[in-house]
């Protein structure tokens, strides 16, 4: 395993147990003994459509973290219903792909989630969801994903 | 459009004097053919280099250099500029000179050093060194966190862009962007939300290790070689060779790793056959359009479930074996086999109309195949044929040394060698006249053609006798005189060939085949 993605993770990891922002818990046991394997727990914001509801995502990791996005899913009973996110929990959001930078952090990409489960205006499936939940791969990472601008939707 | 490319003319030739007085290691054509003068009667006189990676950085940054005289900025910014406006100087000009410049930087995902920190250096100051083009370096006062790793660092680097990271995280960010994702120009900053490209100086100077500044040379001027219309990377696997031709009409060249293509299309060497028609038959053979007309032209269909049959026998009362259809059909007219009666000779559906068509078109589904089994066929065979010659080229040397231990020097068993290089070039042609003459259709000139494919291919076969048997069973003397005369003569013919077909083109005088 590489140096650098252990250290990074055990830091994220530590600030993120300490300081969570708003709407985001972890719990440290959750992660596997490796930290390649993360489940966040995500809650609604208040005043949106998902208020009061709660959400798990998962992240893995590989060796090649932070310089490489981790892969990142809702699990569980609820996926958000949601135009960009599929009901098999595969999220549409560029950061997670072509946007990475290895700046960015769990934190961000929770972060990053919670505002946009916030600024939905109409809880509804992806238009393609059916197709897409029937026909991809298990990895959300090796979809190619077509970045809709936001503004529109 | 005329004027730019007499832009990128004037770059060469002068890049060209100076590389040829500066630097031995470049390679003309004359050193790397072998028989480069026999390729070239039909084409403008061919004249064409090979560049390694290094050569090429240095050709790039002479271009950069040359606008530099003008534009006056850091050449690594240059760069970029050019880059972005895929390397064509005149426009690049034109939009600096009359546009909003900051915004021609912001397009190429720069930053414009004359506005650095904030400040508006005047442009007339004409001192480039003025403002550093090297990647800034933090003061060492404290030590600052990485974004990246979390970890402290004393060595913290970054882009005029402002976002720092210490030289390990820049060293694998790097890594991965330039070996796995393969990229050179277009490397951003590592900082989120951040598209500021990296530039070269910054780059090598972070870089450790020579094994990938070199891989990143060769990225970095992929833009350059892309964009060039008359430079091209050498197709060979593993060569990372450019091939820098000096007018737009060169086709063969040869690499110095040994590799002979077409400058056009990138495939190997395929006179006297164009790229278009080359193109047509790689595609025609590599598709299963003859696996389509081979069905048609020997099943048929069940009239009813339409499983494909084919006739095993022949009794023309047909029961499909579709365990689910069983259906009793005649194979002649395809209709249900009971109106028939004891015997088929009574069909009367024999001539009707439908019935002639489809036996019509499968006539020519026939011949179409036949055909293009005729032709398909003797280009395969040329094709194994110079495969095995390469074989050729080993026992000739066995024998070549052989002789020379019989009274001969070295340069009088050259021949046999030179012999063998013929006979390839022969065959290689031979190979793509059956593509041409798939297409071509009969006249006068066709005629012509053929008679002249015929009697090349009569001469190649005897010289191919002679090198392969003969040679060992033969008087030294007399094999000499019989191989150099024969090659002599393939030569001719093949140069005939090839003159012909050429003529053809320029007159017009070729008719195709609609395929």
């Amino acid at each position: 395993m590489s140096n650098t993605m252990e250290k990074r993770l055990q830091k994220e990891l530590m600030k993120l147990v300490s300081e969570p922002p708003a709407g985001v818990t972890f719990d440290s046991e959750s992660a596997d003994s490796k930290l390649t394997l993360w489940k966040v727990k995500v809650v609604g914001a208040k005043d949106t459509l998902y208020d009061g509801e709660s959400f798990i995502l998962q992240f893995k990791f590989t060796p090649k973290y932070p310089f490489e996005s981790p892969q990142v899913i809702f699990i569980g009973p609820n996926i958000p219903v949601h135009p960009h996110i599929y009901s098999n929990g595969h999220i549409c959001l560029s950061i997670l792909t072509d946007d990475w930078s290895p700046a960015l952090s769990v934190q961000a990409v929770c972060l990053s989630i919670v505002s946009m489960l916030s600024s939905c205006k109409k809880k509804v499936r992806p238009p393609d969801n059916v197709v897409y939940v029937s026909t991809c791969s298990k990895n959300p990472k090796k979809t190619n994903w077509y970045y809709h601008d936001d503004s529109q939707s | 459009m005329e004027s730019d490319e007499e832009g990128i003319y004037d770059v060469e030739s002068d890049a060209s004097i100076n590389y040829n007085s500066s630097d031995d290691g470049i390679y003309s054509e004359g050193e790397n053919t072998a028989h480069g003068e026999a390729n070239d009667f039909m084409d403008e006189p061919t004249s064409y280099k090979c560049l390694t990676s290094d050569q090429i950085f240095n050709y790039m940054m002479k271009v950069v250099d040359e606008v530099n005289a003008i534009l006056q900025l850091p050449p690594h910014i240059t760069c970029i500029l050019l880059n972005h406006f895929k390397w064509d100087k005149e426009k690049l000009m034109e939009r600096y000179y009359e546009g909003d410049q900051d915004k021609i930087f912001e397009e190429a995902q720069t930053i414009n050093p004359f506005r650095l920190k904030g400040k508006v250096v005047s442009s007339n100051t004409n001192n480039i060194t003025s403002f550093s083009m090297q990647s800034t370096k933090r003061p060492l006062t404290t030590q600052e966190v990485c974004d990246i790793c979390y970890l402290p660092s004393q060595h913290m680097n970054g882009l005029q862009c402002g976002h720092f990271f210490c030289i390990d995280c820049w060293n694998e960010y790097l890594r991965i962007k330039i070996i796995d994702e393969g990229q050179g120009q277009k490397i951003a900053c590592p900082a989120n939300d951040c598209n500021i490209l990296t530039d070269y100086e910054t780059i090598l100077s972070l870089l450790r290790g020579s094994d990938i500044k070199t891989k990143y040379h060769q990225r970095l001027t992929d833009g350059f070689v892309m964009s060039h219309h008359l430079m091209k990377w050498c197709p060979s696997p593993g060569c990372s060779v450019v091939v820098k031709v000096t007018t737009a009409g060169t086709r063969n060249v040869t690499c110095i790793c040994g590799h002979a293509f077409c400058f056009h299309c990138l495939q190997p060497i395929h006179e006297p056959v164009r790229c278009p028609l080359l193109k047509k038959w790689l595609r025609k053979c590599n598709d299963d359009s003859e696996t389509a007309h081979w069905i048609s032209a020997n099943t048929k269909e069940c009239p009813k479930c339409r499983a494909t049959i084919e006739k095993n026998g022949g009794c023309n009362h047909m029961i499909c074996q579709n365990k689910s259809c069983k259906f009793d059909f005649c194979w002649i007219c395809l209709s249900a086999w009971s109106p028939h009666g004891s015997s088929w000779y009574n069909c009367n559906r024999y001539d009707a109309n439908d019935s002639v068509a489809a036996r019509t078109a499968q006539e020519k589904s026939r011949a179409a195949l036949n055909r293009y089994l005729f032709y398909c066929d003797r280009y395969m065979n040329h094709r194994q044929s110079l495969e095995l010659e390469h074989k050729l080229y080993s026992k000739i040397k066995f024998k070549m040394e052989e002789m020379q231990q019989h009274n001969m020097s070295w340069i009088e068993v050259q021949f046999l060698k030179k012999a063998v290089d013929i006979l390839c070039k022969c065959r290689n042609t031979l190979k793509y006249t059956y593509v041409f003459a798939f297409y071509l259709r009969s006249n006068n000139q066709a005629t012509i053609f053929e008679a002249n494919q015929k009697d090349l291919e009569m001469a190649t076969e005897r010289l191919s006798e002679y090198l392969e048997r003969d040679v060992t069973t033969d008087e030294l003397s007399n094999i000499k005189q019989k191989v150099q005369d024969k090659a002599k003569y393939c030569e001719g013919r093949c140069e005939a060939l090839l003159r012909h077909v050429y003529e053809g083109y320029d007159m017009d005088l070729w008719e195709y085949l609609d395929e």
